[in-house]
C-alpha cells in the first residue's frame, strides 16, 4: 500500500518517530469489529430469558462439543504466535508449519459450529425463526464463525504467499505479525460470546438474569 | 455596510424568539380562534382548534408551561448576551480594519495575536456548567414531580389501543361507579374534569404516540411494551391533538378529540354508551346489509357483530366525527366513506366493499340510528 | 524555529501547468478514466464533494415538494405515500448521501495537504470506500425503479429515516423498499468506515516532521475525533440493520413484537449510531470554522487546548446523549434524568467553542470575504439550534415539543444553519485551492444573503408551527389550528433558498473556467496547504515540510514574531 512515486520513502522516513500506519489501521478496523460485536452481546443479553415458547439454552446448548472447540480456536491464537515468531527469526519452514496447525484449528472451529448447528436445528428444532434465543443465538455465532472466516482467509492467504516465496521474513515479519492481530481478535471476541451465550444465557425456562 | 444588514437581521430573529417565548398565546389570536373554551354545556366545535403548548388545561401541562417560560428566559437570556458579544467582535472587526487599511504602516503588520486566556477561557467554561446545573436540577425535580409512573388515587382508567390509523379506548367496568359493561368505542375520548384519568398505552400495530397538548405532554403507544400516563382536565371543552409517532401512510389523519365534561355529563355519556346498540325495526334492511357483507368482519355492534379489527360501531351515531377526527358525522359523508373510504382517506385500511346505491343507503340510514 | 514549508517552485503557480495536470489535452474518456481509477485523495475529496452535491439537489428538490404541499392545509398536491416516501428519502439522503461524504470529502482532500503528507495512510481503501458509497447511494435511489412490483407496496422507503420498528417489518412494510433502505446505508456505511480507518492511520501515522499533535491544525483535531465516533457508531447500526435485515428475509425475530421482540431495542440500537451521527455532522463544519474564521480575523485560534479538550470532551459525551430521541417513549424517571444531564453537559464544550471563536474575533481585523460570511452565519445559526438543542433535553419540555415541528427547525438550524452554512463557507474558502480560481466574491455574498434569508423563513416558523402543536412528518394538516400562516412562510422560504443555491452553481460554472486566478495562498493564509500550488501536484509538496508551530505559514511570513515562540 505504499504510494508508487519516489517522494514516498521521503515521507517515510520522514515519519519514523510517527506510529505505523498499518499497526493503526488494524487497532482501528478492531476497535470498529468490536463495536458491531459489542451490539449483538447486548442485543443478545437483553433478549436472555424472553422466548417463553420453544426451544430453550438450558435444553440445547451443550458444553461438551463447544468447550472442544473452544480449546482449538484458543490454541490457535497460540500457534499463530509461534508461527509470527518463527518468521522474525528467519525459519520460514517452522512459520508455514505452524500456520498450517493455526488453520486447521481454526477450519476445526468451524466445522464444529456446523456440527453443533446441524445438531441444533435437527435434534432440537432450533432455527432463526423459533423465538427470540434462535434468532439472537444464530445471529451472534453465526457472526462470529463469519469473522472466523475472514481471519482463516487471511491466515490462507499469507501461507500462500509463504509458499509461492514472497514473504521475505525480514521485511514482512511485522505485517505478517499485524495480521494476525486479527485472528486474536476473533478469538478474543469467542471468549466474550462462549461466556455470555454458554454459561450466563443459560437460564432456566421463563428466567431472566 | 455589511454589518448593518446583519444587526438588522439578529434583531429580525431576536424579535422572532422573544415573541414566541413571552407571547404564544398571541399566535393564536392571530387566527381569530378564541384561546379559552370553558362554556361547560357542549362540547364547542368553533374555535377548538388550539393546540398549542402554551394553553394548558391541567396541572402537568402548567408546570410543563411554567418550567418551558424559565428554559425560554434562560436560552433568551444566553442568546442575547452571545449573540451580542458576537456582534459587537463583528463591528470592531470591520472598524479595526478599516482602520488599518487607511494607515498605510498598519496595514502591514498584523494585529496583536493573543493565544487564549486562562482565566477567561475558566471562565466560560465553568459560567456553563453552573447553568446547566441550574437547567438539569430543574429538569429533574419537574420529572419527579410529574410523576407519570404511578396512577394517582380515585382515577378514571381508560386502556388507549392505537392501530393504523384510529383509536380505541376501553373503559372497563367498574363497580365503584355501577358501570357493569366494558365500553370500547373509537376516536373520541370522554373524561371527566376534576378527576384524573389514567390511560394504560397500547399498540395493535406499530408506534404511535399520544398527544393532546392542551392536556399532557406525549407518549408512545408501543406494541408489547406497555405504557402509562395521567392527566385531570380541569375545564370542560374538547381539548384537540393527533398522533405524534410517525406511523405510516394516514399518520397525518390519527387525530384525538378528548371531550372533558362535568361528571354529571360524564356518567350520563358513560350510562349511555354502556347499553346495548339501538334496534330499529325500520333500518332492519340496513342491518342486512351490514351483516351479510364483510363489514361485520371488522366492525363490531354489540349484539349484531364482533370483529375487531375496525372501530367498534355500537354507538356511531353518537360521535361527531369519522375517520378518527377529520370528517364530520353527517349522513352524506358516512354515505361516501362506506361507499368508498379511499376517496376520503386515501390508503386507510377499510376496503371499498362496492355496495349498490340502495344498500349504501340502507346500511348508512342503519348506522345513523346506532345513537 | 527554522520553518521550513516547501516552497513551490514559481513557475507552477500558473493553474494551467500546476497541478501535476499535464497540459496535453484529455478527451472526455481519458480524464472520466483518470478520475475514476484515481486513488489520489484530492480527485477523490472532490468526487466526494461533487456526489454529494448532486445528492444535496436531489434532496433539495424532494424538500422543495414537501414544503409545497405543506403551503396549506389539505393542498392536495402530493399524496400520503408519495409524501411520506419523500420525507424519507429527504432525510436519508441528506444524513447519508450528502452531509458524511461531503464533511468526509474536505476530510479527505484537506487532511494529507494540512498535515503535510503525500497522501492518506491507504489510498486505494480510500478509494475502496468511495465508490462503495456511490454504489450505496444509487442503490437507495434504484428503489424508485427497482423495488416496484408489487400491488400496494411503496416504490421507495416510507418508513422515515430513523425507521423505527415494528413499521420496517414484513407486515407493515410489503415490498422491497425498506430492503433497498437497509441495504443501501449498510454499503455506503462500509465506505465511511473505511474512511475512517484512513483518517485515523493518516492524521497518527503522517504527520510532518515538527507537527505535533498539538500543533495540528483544528480540523485534523475534528476529523480524528469524526473518525473515532464513525468507528464506534455506524457499526452498530450496521449490526441493527443485518438484524433488521434477518428479519424481514429470514423471518429473525429481532424486533418483531409478536414474538417477545423489542421495538425499543431498534430506537436504543438506532439512536446509539444517530446521535454520534449529529456530531459526526457537525464536527467537520467546526472545523472548518476553525479554519476560516482566525484567517478571516488576522488572530490565531482562542484557546487552542481548550479547543481541543472541547473537540475531544464532545466526541466522548456524544456516546452517552442517545436516548434523549427517546424521551416519550416511557423510560421512566431515572435515565430520563440521566439523559437530560449528559445531554446538558454536552452543551458545555459546544459553547466553549462558540466562545473561542468569539473570543478570536475580539480585537481582529475582519474581512468579510464570502467565506467568513458563512462561518459567521454558521456561528450565529448553530446558537439557535444549540439553545433549541437546551430546551428539547428539558425532559418535560420534550414531552411536548418531541416529534413536533419544532424538532424540525431544532435540527435544521443545527444541520443546515450549521452544517451546510459550514459547507459552504469550506467550499468558498478551499475552492481556489483546488482548481486554481476563485469562485466570485459578489456572487458568493448574493448566496449568503439568499440563503441566510430564505432559510430564516423557512426553518423559524417551524419552531412556532411545532409550539402550536403541529407534528412532524404529516403530509397535511387541520386548517383551524392556527398551523397555516406558519407553513406559507416556510414555503415561501423555498425558492429563495433555491436562488442562492442557483446562484452558486452559476458561480461555479463560470468560475472554473472564468474565475480569477488564485495563486498559491489567496487568502494569506497560515496553514500547510497554501504552501503548495494550486491546485496541488499529485504529490502535494515538493518537499515534505518541517512546522515548528500550529501556524507554519505564520511563522514563514513573520520571522519576527514566530508562533513559536509562544508554544
Amino acid at each position: 500500500m505504499r504510494t508508487m512515486s519516489n517522494e514516498a520513502s521521503v515521507v517515510m522516513s520522514a515519519t519514523t518517530t510517527m506510529p505505523s500506519r498499518a499497526k493503526v489501521g488494524m487497532a482501528s478496523l478492531i476497535f470498529m469489529e468490536s463495536a458491531f460485536f459489542a451490539a449483538f452481546l447486548v442485543t443478545y443479553l437483553y433478549y436472555i430469558g424472553k422466548s417463553p415458547d420453544g426451544p430453550q439454552p438450558l435444553d440445547c446448548l451443550e458444553l461438551g462439543p463447544v468447550l472442544f472447540n473452544s480449546a482449538c480456536l484458543i490454541a490457535s491464537s497460540v500457534t499463530v504466535v509461534f508461527a509470527v515468531k518463527s518468521l522474525a527469526r528467519g525459519a520460514v519452514g517452522a512459520f508455514r508449519l505452524w500456520m498450517v496447525v493455526t488453520i486447521l484449528l481454526g477450519l476445526e472451529f468451524l466445522v464444529g459450529t456446523g456440527i453443533e448447528w446441524r445438531g441444533l436445528i435437527e435434534g432440537k428444532g432450533l432455527t432463526l425463526q423459533s423465538n427470540a434465543f434462535g434468532t439472537t443465538y444464530y445471529a451472534l455465532v453465526g457472526f462470529h464463525a463469519f469473522h472466523v472466516a475472514i481471519g482463516l482467509l487471511m491466515l490462507f492467504g499469507m501461507l500462500l504467499l509463504s509458499l509461492c516465496g514472497c514473504i521475505n521474513p525480514k521485511r514482512d515479519h511485522m505485517r505478517v505479525d499485524i495480521a494476525t492481530w486479527y485472528w486474536h481478535f476473533v478469538d478474543v471476541v469467542w471468549i466474550f460470546v462462549f461466556t455470555l451465550v454458554y454459561i450466563i444465557g443459560k437460564v432456566p425456562q421463563g428466567g431472566s438474569l | 455596510m455589511r454589518v448593518k444588514p446583519k444587526l438588522q437581521l439578529l434583531g429580525l430573529v431576536l424579535a422572532a424568539i422573544a415573541f414566541a417565548a413571552t407571547n404564544t398565546d398571541s399566535f393564536a389570536a392571530l387566527q381569530s380562534a378564541p384561546l379559552e373554551v370553558c362554556d361547560s354545556s357542549i362540547p364547542p366545535t368553533e374555535g377548538a382548534g388550539v393546540t398549542g403548548i402554551f394553553s394548558p388545561n391541567s396541572a402537568t401541562t402548567r408546570e410543563i408551561r411554567d418550567l418551558s417560560y424559565l428554559v425560554f428566559a434562560i436560552c433568551a437570556a444566553i442568546f442575547v448576551v452571545v449573540q451580542g458579544f458576537l456582534v459587537v467582535a463583528i463591528v470592531r472587526g470591520v472598524k479595526a480594519a478599516r482602520a488599518a487599511k487607511r494607515d498605510p504602516a498598519g496595514s502591514s503588520r498584523e494585529p496583536v495575536q493573543i493565544y487564549g486566556s486562562v482565566p477567561i477561557e475558566v471562565a466560560w467554561t465553568v459560567i456553563p456548567v453552573i447553568i446547566v446545573f441550574v437547567l438539569g436540577m430543574v429538569t429533574i425535580r419537574t420529572i419527579r414531580n410529574i410523576d407519570l409512573t404511578n396512577p394517582p388515587d380515585g382515577a378514571l382508567e381508560v386502556t388507549v389501543i392505537g392501530h393504523q390509523w384510529w383509536w380505541e379506548y376501553r373503559y372497563e367496568a367498574d363497580a365503584r361507579d355501577g358501570i357493569t359493561r366494558t365500553i370500547i368505542t373509537a376516536n373520541e375520548l370522554h373524561v371527566p374534569i376534576g378527576r384524573p384519568v389514567w390511560l394504560r398505552l397500547e399498540s395493535a400495530d406499530v408506534i404511535h404516540s399520544f398527544w393532546v397538548p392542551r392536556l399532557a405532554g406525549k407518549m408512545d403507544l408501543i406494541p408489547g411494551h406497555s405504557n402509562a400516563m395521567w392527566f385531570t382536565a380541569e375545564t370542560p371543552g374538547l381539548y384537540l391533538g393527533q398522533c405524534a409517532e410517525y406511523c405510516g401512510t394516514q399518520h397525518a389523519h390519527m387525530l384525538l378529540r378528548v371531550y372533558a365534561e362535568d361528571s354529571a355529563q360524564f356518567d350520563a355519556w358513560r350510562a349511555a354508551q354502556s347499553k346495548p346498540a339501538v334496534e330499529d325495526a325500520t333500518v332492519a334492511k340496513g342491518r342486512a346489509v351490514f351483516t351479510q357483507y364483510a363489514c361485520m368482519n371488522c366492525h363490531t355492534i354489540a349484539g349484531t357483530s364482533d370483529g375487531m379489527f375496525g372501530p367498534n360501531l355500537t354507538h356511531l351515531a353518537s360521535r361527531d366525527t369519522i375517520g378518527s377526527g377529520f370528517i364530520d358525522l353527517t349522513r352524506a359523508n358516512l354515505r361516501q366513506w362506506i361507499a368508498d373510504p379511499d376517496t376520503m382517506k386515501a390508503g386507510c385500511n377499510m376496503p371499498s366493499l362496492k355496495l349498490a346505491d340502495d344498500e349504501l343507503d340502507a346500511v348508512t340510514d342503519y348506522l345513523m340510528t346506532l345513537k | 524555529m527554522t520553518t521550513t514549508p516547501a516552497h513551490s517552485d514559481p513557475a507552477r503557480s500558473d493553474p494551467e501547468s500546476s497541478g501535476g495536470a499535464s497540459t496535453e489535452r484529455l478527451t472526455f474518456w481519458e480524464e472520466a478514466t483518470r478520475w475514476t481509477l484515481s486513488v489520489d485523495h484530492k480527485k477523490l475529496g472532490l468526487m466526494y464533494i461533487a456526489a454529494g452535491l448532486v445528492f444535496f439537489l436531489i434532496g433539495g428538490v424532494e424538500a422543495a415538494f414537501m414544503r409545497l404541499q405543506l403551503m396549506k392545509a389539505d393542498a392536495g398536491i402530493i399524496d400520503p405515500e408519495t409524501f411520506n416516501q419523500l420525507f424519507t428519502m429527504h432525510g436519508t439522503t441528506m444524513v447519508f448521501l450528502v452531509g458524511m461524504p461531503i464533511l468526509l470529502g474536505f476530510g479527505n482532500y484537506l487532511i494529507p495537504l494540512m498535515v503535510g503528507a503525500r497522501d492518506m495512510a491507504f489510498p486505494r481503501l480510500n478509494a475502496f470506500g468511495f465508490w462503495l458509497f456511490i454504489f450505496g447511494g444509487i442503490l437507495l435511489y434504484f428503489s424508485y425503479i427497482g423495488s416496484q412490483g408489487l400491488y400496494g407496496a411503496p416504490s421507495a422507503p416510507d418508513v422515515g429515516w430513523f425507521a423505527y420498528a415494528p413499521l420496517t417489518s414484513r407486515t407493515f412494510s410489503r415490498g422491497n423498499s425498506t430492503d433497498y433502505w437497509i441495504l443501501g446505508i449498510l454499503v455506503s456505511g462500509f465506505g465511511s468506515m473505511t474512511t475512517a480507518i484512513n483518517f485515523i492511520a493518516t492524521i497518527l501515522c503522517m504527520r510532518c516532521p515538527g507537527m505535533k499533535l498539538m500543533r495540528m491544525p483544528m480540523i485534523a483535531w475534528m476529523m480524528l475525533v469524526v473518525a473515532g465516533l464513525v468507528l464506534v457508531a455506524i457499526p452498530v447500526l450496521t449490526a441493527a440493520q443485518a438484524m433488521l435485515l434477518l428479519d424481514r428475509s429470514l423471518g429473525a425475530h429481532f424486533f418483531d413484537p409478536e414474538t417477545q421482540g423489542s421495538a425499543v431495542l431498534w430506537q436504543h440500537l438506532f439512536w446509539f449510531f444517530g446521535h454520534p451521527e449529529v456530531y459526526i455532522l457537525i464536527l467537520p463544519a467546526f472545523g472548518f470554522v476553525s479554519e476560516i474564521l482566525p484567517v478571516f480575523s488576522r488572530k490565531a485560534i482562542f484557546g487552542y487546548s481548550l479547543m481541543v479538550a472541547a473537540t475531544v470532551g464532545i466526541g466522548f459525551i456524544a456516546l452517552g446523549v442517545w436516548a434523549h430521541h427517546m424521551f416519550v417513549i416511557g423510560m421512566g424517571p431515572v435515565l430520563d434524568s440521566f439523559f437530560a444531564a449528559a445531554t446538558f453537559l454536552i452543551s458545555v464544550p459546544t459553547g466553549i467553542k462558540i466562545f473561542n471563536w468569539i473570543g478570536t474575533m475580539w480585537g481582529g481585523r475582519l474581512r468579510f470575504a464570502t467565506p467568513m460570511l458563512f462561518v459567521t452565519g454558521f456561528i450565529a445559526m448553530f446558537v439557535i439550534g444549540g439553545l433549541t438543542g437546551i430546551m428539547l433535553a428539558t425532559v418535560p419540555m420534550d414531552w411536548q415539543l418531541s416529534d413536533s415541528y419544532f424538532v424540525v427547525g431544532h435540527f435544521h438550524y443545527v444541520l443546515f444553519g450549521g452544517t451546510v452554512f459550514g459547507i459552504f463557507g469550506a467550499i468558498f474558502y478551499w475552492f481556489p485551492k483546488a482548481t486554481g480560481r476563485m469562485l466570485d466574491d459578489k456572487l458568493g455574498k448574493w448566496t449568503f444573503w439568499l440563503l441566510f434569508i430564505g432559510f430564516t423563513l423557512t426553518f423559524m416558523p417551524m419552531h412556532v408551527s411545532g409550539v402550536l402543536g403541529m407534528p412532524r412528518r404529516v403530509y397535511t394538516y387541520e386548517a383551524d389550528r392556527g398551523f397555516e400562516l406558519w407553513n406559507m412562510i416556510s414555503t415561501i422560504g423555498v425558492p429563495v433558498q433555491m436562488a442562492g443555491i442557483l446562484v452558486f452553481l452559476w458561480n461555479v460554472v463560470r468560475s472554473l473556467r472564468k474565475g480569477e486566478i488564485a495563486g498559491n495562498d489567496p487568502w494569506d493564509a497560515w496553514t500547510l496547504e497554501w504552501a503548495t500550488t494550486s491546485p496541488p501536484p499529485e504529490w502535494n509538496f515538493d518537499r515534505v515540510p518541517t512546522v515548528t508551530s500550529a501556524r507554519p505559514l505564520w511563522d514563514l511570513k513573520n520571522p519576527e514574531d514566530p508562533d513559536a515562540h509562544y508554544e
